[in-house]
């Protein structure tokens, strides 16, 4: 089978913060291959899923979602904001989220 | 009282709703016909005592209601906006190849044929080649591609609409008939579908054969790869 990844990258930097307070209703994505700020604006409104497993199976599967949408760019450096339908916790720093290409405006 | 166990003499476990709704015979078919109402007329003649009142007079049956609005409420506005149309992408015009972005086909490369009254795009993988049926998608799940396929050949009939794609409701299976595995047979795909699918896939793969390749390019799906930047693909 030839490549069917459907999603790219990207991984989660942390809360949006200023120097004290954090504000976790919004996360900052770090997205792959992207480095500029004009670059992040394409994937602006893409769905972004955080999958994660878990102990307890509900509806007979034990993988669960958290469901997020790309935001807004941040800082100049290709980083990105991104709400989630849930605020993530913070455990899920550093682990890597699914960026979808959908909605599609290709 | 055999639903509500008493909890004291007199007492029962259950208030009278809740008997009622345990009996549930709101649920069964209405056998009894309501009776027939007897017609009563709008007015009523009386006779009436005075001279000067004429001995008889009608008198409605139903009284007018005393009230009477001293100020006029306004009705609302009948709106004659309608929904309009989805505006379909610049990008996506008959015959452009698309990409499958979810759902079960997801990563497949289809030919979009198209718009439905509904917005959505119809869409044909053709079936012979790649696996995908007539379809309906959402643009936002689709990548247009250059590509493009000559349709001009290609006639959509009319049966192909958004109620082609509607479900068949289900007949409702009965508890004891799903004891009895009764209904669980897998039904056949309907053979009027199967013959719309091929009366528009004709065409369609007949011009997709005069081009070089063509066929292979639907067939194969597509997917990203590592170090891939999607923003930077042309597609």
């Amino acid at each position: 089978m030839a490549a069917t990844r459907l999603y790219t990258k990207g991984r989660i930097l942390g809360h949006k913060r200023g120097k004290r307070n954090s504000r976790p209703n919004q996360s900052l994505v770090q997205i792959e291959g992207v480095d500029s700020k004009e670059a992040a604006r394409h994937y602006l409104g893409k769905r972004v899923a955080y999958v994660y497993k878990a102990k307890r199976e509900i509806n007979g599967s034990k993988v669960r979602v958290i469901w997020g949408r790309i935001s807004r760019p941040h800082g100049n450096s290709g980083a990105a904001k991104a709400k989630f339908r849930t605020n993530l916790p913070a455990k899920v720093f550093g682990a890597s989220v699914r960026i979808m290409l959908f909605p599609s405006t290709i | 009282m055999a639903r509500s166990q008493p909890i004291a003499p007199n007492v029962g476990r259950l208030s009278r709703s809740q008997v009622s709704a345990k009996r549930g015979l709101f649920k069964g078919k209405k056998t009894s016909a309501a009776p027939a109402k007897p017609e009563t007329p709008a007015h009523t003649e009386k006779t009436v005592g005075g001279k000067a009142n004429g001995e008889k007079r009608l008198v409605p049956t139903n009284k007018a209601s005393k009230y009477y609005p001293a100020e006029d409420v306004r009705k609302p506005r009948v709106s004659r906006k309608t929904p309009g149309k989805t505006a379909l992408r610049s990008s996506i015009t008959p015959g452009t190849v698309l990409i499958l972005l979810a759902g079960r086909f997801s990563g497949k490369r289809v030919v979009f044929l198209k718009q439905l009254d509904s917005g959505l795009l119809l869409v044909s993988g053709p079936f012979k080649i790649n696996g995908v049926p007539l379809r309906r998608v959402s643009q936002a799940y689709v990548i247009a591609t250059s590509t493009k396929v000559d349709i001009s050949n290609v006639t959509v009939p009319e049966t192909v609409n958004d109620s082609f794609f509607a479900k068949a409701k289900a007949a409702k299976s009965t508890k004891e008939g799903e004891f009895f595995g009764e209904g669980k047979e897998k039904k056949a795909f309907p053979e009027e579908k199967k013959s719309e699918q091929k009366a528009v896939d004709a065409a369609l793969l007949a011009s997709i054969k005069k081009v070089d390749n063509l066929a292979k390019y639907l067939k194969a799906s597509w997917g990203l790869s590592k170090s891939d930047r999607f923003h930077e693909l042309k597609f």
